[in-house]
């Protein structure tokens, strides 16, 4: 079973949910159909151990609680926050719904706090806040249920709006979170900036940093682990920077790019990617500096061979063709007649004869690389070195899985 | 390329004799592209043949008189393509002053209605008014019709809708074509002057190619010989062929596909050649893809490969790779049109392999096998051997290319 062939399954979803809900798009990718993916149980443990630095800080303070509470899956959190109107529902469905991004104009304003799982290779929530309500103001609002278990909180920034308001308002919530729990990662998203010129993006940009900053250390907060990404939803910018805001939360990052970094080197790879295939984030890539272009066009190829696969992977063949292709003159089991279980692809560009590959890790996650000029007659060392490479990953997120 | 060859070849069964009537120098045969201002017909023009994006069919302004342009598929078939404004004025001018200009030596119409379109009325009796001028002019020609911009119109209404329109579309044409007593065996029996040799030469060339009339214009040549042999019968209808279109899916590349495909001269041979290698490296099926538009001109698919539940794969594969080169343009910088990969290859594990080529100068063949990686290998390898066999896809057309066709 292979990500292609799942994949197929978690894209349809969508669409059937637009049809029956309407308002809101609330999917709950079936959990229970897909087994447990070692990175995204990787990812549990960073997410308790930092619950557990949580809990620590209280301790000084409270007495301690009870065991941690039942709702919580352990499962990290992203929250996205910001004014009204500024596009987080959009962000939301766009990554993780797969919605066309000129349809995003048909959402409506979301009315109450809108929960979403994501069961990819790192299975997490997603929870898009009304804008218009102020949860810090609001004393229903329970804290620690929200903040207590929060992987990130992403708060959205409309470029092309008056932004001090919004400014204003996230450093309220940024001096709130550093008091309570200063572990949190703050990644700002200046959304909406397609229109913009490159200078003006920047401009903004700065404004806002400077703004931010300013504030916090006049609180006498240094360092705050506050980021700042220019995103759009109509180009891949959006997916850059969710790779970023995730890549944060993956610990042992360093050894994960480390190894990319490596399989570029020996294979004189241009650049290499290790995406999740669902969201098209990508988790990972080697050191070489990260550019747009390669991403977009390593993202495309995914979604090429996930369309191909669709056409000609999900239908079952008879029973009369398995017996023609093992017979004569091959003589084999299908399976011996395979070299790789996983899927395997690549394309050779024309300009300069560069081939672009993707392999299969395992059901969640793909390699993609680009490869350099005229290197396709080697293709064969080097799906050898990617093999190997892909070994190391499987022992990798085999030997970060938490112990019990 | 030499133009008089490939008049010769592209329209093989077509009349000798014309072209000794009219004395002018042999053209290449006319693809017209008319309907309503705005339905839509320069952004599918540059959608299948310009690789834009659906996206970017906004910034095209309106056609001004005729924008005249050839495309040159498959080496010894250019299309000649008309792409008529569609405002009124132009209409007019296309009817009075410039319809001999216009509407002579046409091969095929396509004529494009908006579905959206409020004065339906309106429409048809533009539609009637150009069908009188070619059947004045070009009787032979064939007439495409599309119903445009189907995206408009809810799911679950648009096979009713696209049916009522077609409906419609139909009984004026029949209506129009009863009015002037036009019949398929009328058009053979001699009503033009030059027909009359036509129907002599007709069953002549018409074994002179097998037998196999795939070449274009094929339709006339039957009618005229059916007339020559029993002109007792009865008067068929004058011929449309519909399709429903939206640029925002794969369906244009369904209709054009198709339009193309009955435009290809030597494709009986294409197709028998297709069958031979198919069946040789064991492939599922084969797709024949043309360079710079991706159409998909040929197919061949095994028995087991017809088991496939997705029935618009051709034009799925299409879209697919249309859109994927796009996003390699953009990566290398490289046009639009250029040449944008030279090969691909996806092996899906134990389920199937799949490998595009560069085939012949114009094509990309597409290989969809069963798992295995000697069997890949081979047919790779035996699909490079055979394009020897395909060059005369390409080649400027002598009277060889059909004899090779022929030969097997």
């Amino acid at each position: 079973m292979s990500i292609f062939s799942r994949l197929r399954r978690s894209l349809s979803s969508p669409s059937q949910a637009d049809d029956g809900a309407g308002a809101g798009i609330s999917i709950d990718y079936a959990l229970n159909i897909r087994g447990e993916s070692p990175a995204k149980l990787t990812l549990q443990r960073v997410f308790e151990q930092s619950r557990q630095v949580v809990r620590n800080n209280k301790d000084a303070t409270t007495p301690p609680e009870a065991p941690a509470r039942p709702t919580t899956k352990g499962r990290p959190r992203l929250l996205l926050m910001g004014q009204r109107r500024s596009g987080k529902s959009s962000i939301s469905s766009v990554v993780f719904h797969k919605l066309p991004p000129n349809e995003t104009l048909f959402l409506e304003s979301t009315a109450r706090i809108q929960k979403d799982s994501m069961a990819s290779f790192m299975d997490f929530q997603v929870w898009d806040f009304p804008g218009q309500i102020d949860i810090f103001e609001n004393p229903n609002y329970d804290m620690d249920a929200i903040f207590g278990e929060i992987g990130a909180l992403i708060w959205v920034i409309d470029a092309q709006d008056d932004y001090l308001e919004a400014v204003t308002r996230l450093n309220t919530t940024i001096l709130h979170l550093q008091r309570s729990y200063p572990n949190i990662n703050i990644e700002v998203f200046i959304h909406k900036v397609d229109g913009l010129s490159d200078d003006y993006k920047l401009d903004i940009q700065r404004d806002i940093t400077i703004r931010i900053q300013d504030e916090l250390s006049d609180h006498g907060f240094e360092n705050a682990p506050v980021t700042f990404h220019l995103t759009s939803i109509y180009n891949h910018s959006i997916f850059e920077a969710f790779s970023k805001v995730i890549q944060k939360l993956i610990p042992q990052l360093g050894t994960l790019e480390a190894m990319l970094t490596n399989l570029c080197r020996t294979c004189r790879f241009e650049k290499a990617y290790l995406f999740d295939v669902l969201s098209k984030i990508y988790i990972a890539t080697d050191s070489a500096a990260a550019d747009m272009a390669s991403y977009e066009i390593c993202s495309d190829y995914i979604d090429v061979i996930i369309d191909i696969t669709e056409v000609y992977g999900s239908w079952p063949r008879s029973d009369a063709q398995r017996r023609r292709i093992e017979g004569e003159p091959w003589n084999a089991k299908v399976d011996d007649q395979v070299a790789c279980p996983w899927a395997e692809s690549c394309m050779v560009l024309h300009d300069a004869g560069r081939p672009i590959m993707l392999r299969e890790v395992d059901r969640y996650l793909a390699l993609v690389a680009i490869m350099k000029e005229d290197s396709y007659d080697r293709m064969p060392l080097v799906n050898m070195n990617v093999e190997a490479v892909v070994q190391g990953l499987t022992e990798f997120f085999d030997i970060t899985k938490p112990r019990k | 390329m030499a133009d008089a060859g490939s008049y010769g070849d592209g329209t093989s069964n077509l009349p000798l004799a014309e072209t000794k009537n009219e004395v002018k120098k042999p053209k290449k045969k006319k693809v017209l592209l008319m309907g309503k201002s705005g339905s839509g017909k320069s952004s599918m023009r540059s959608i299948i043949f310009s690789n834009y994006i659906a996206r970017d069919t906004r910034r095209l302004g309106a056609t001004i008189d005729i924008d005249l342009s050839h495309v040159k598929f498959l080496g010894n078939l250019t299309l000649n393509l008309w792409d008529c404004g569609g405002q009124e004025a132009f209409m007019e001018n296309y009817l009075s002053q410039q319809r001999v200009h216009v509407f002579s030596n046409v091969g095929v119409l396509i004529y494009v209605f908006d579905i959206e379109s409020r004065d339906v009325d309106r429409d048809l009796a533009t539609y009637v008014s150009i069908l009188s001028a070619l059947l004045q002019y070009s009787p032979q020609a064939r007439i495409y019709i599309l119903i445009h911009k189907m995206d408009l119109v809810a799911p679950s209404l648009r096979e009713a809708v696209y049916d009522e329109r077609v409906r419609i579309v139909r009984q004026k044409t029949v209506e129009y074509a009863n009015s002037i007593g036009y019949s398929a065996a009328d058009q053979g029996a001699g009503a033009a002057d030059p027909s009359g040799s036509v129907v002599l030469l007709e069953p002549l060339s018409a074994s002179a190619t097998t037998g196999g009339s795939g070449s274009s214009g094929s339709g006339s040549g039957v009618g005229a010989a059916a007339a020559a042999t029993s002109a007792s019968t009865p008067s068929s209808p004058l011929e449309i062929t519909p399709f429903a279109t939206s640029i925002w899916d794969q369906s244009l590349y369904k209709a054009w596909a198709s339009i193309i495909h009955d435009l290809v001269p030597n494709l009986a041979a294409i197709e028998r050649n297709l069958a031979n290698l198919g069946v040789a490296i064991e492939a599922e099926e084969l797709l024949l893809f043309e360079r710079t538009s991706f159409l998909a001109v040929s197919s061949w698919t095994s028995e087991e490969g017809q088991r496939n539940p997705t029935e618009d794969r051709l034009e799925r594969i299409s879209n697919i790779m249309k859109h994927f080169k796009q996003s390699i343009s953009r990566f290398t910088g490289t046009p639009r049109n250029a040449e944008q990969f030279v090969r691909m290859e996806h092996k899906a594990g134990s389920r199937f392999n799949l490998f595009i080529l560069k085939f012949t100068t114009n094509t990309y063949l597409m290989v969809v096998l069963p798992p295995g990686e000697a069997r890949f290998n081979a047919a790779m390898l035996n699909c490079q051997i055979a394009i020897e066999h395909f060059k005369f896809l390409d080649g400027p057309v002598t009277t060889a290319a059909p004899a090779h066709g022929v030969g097997g």
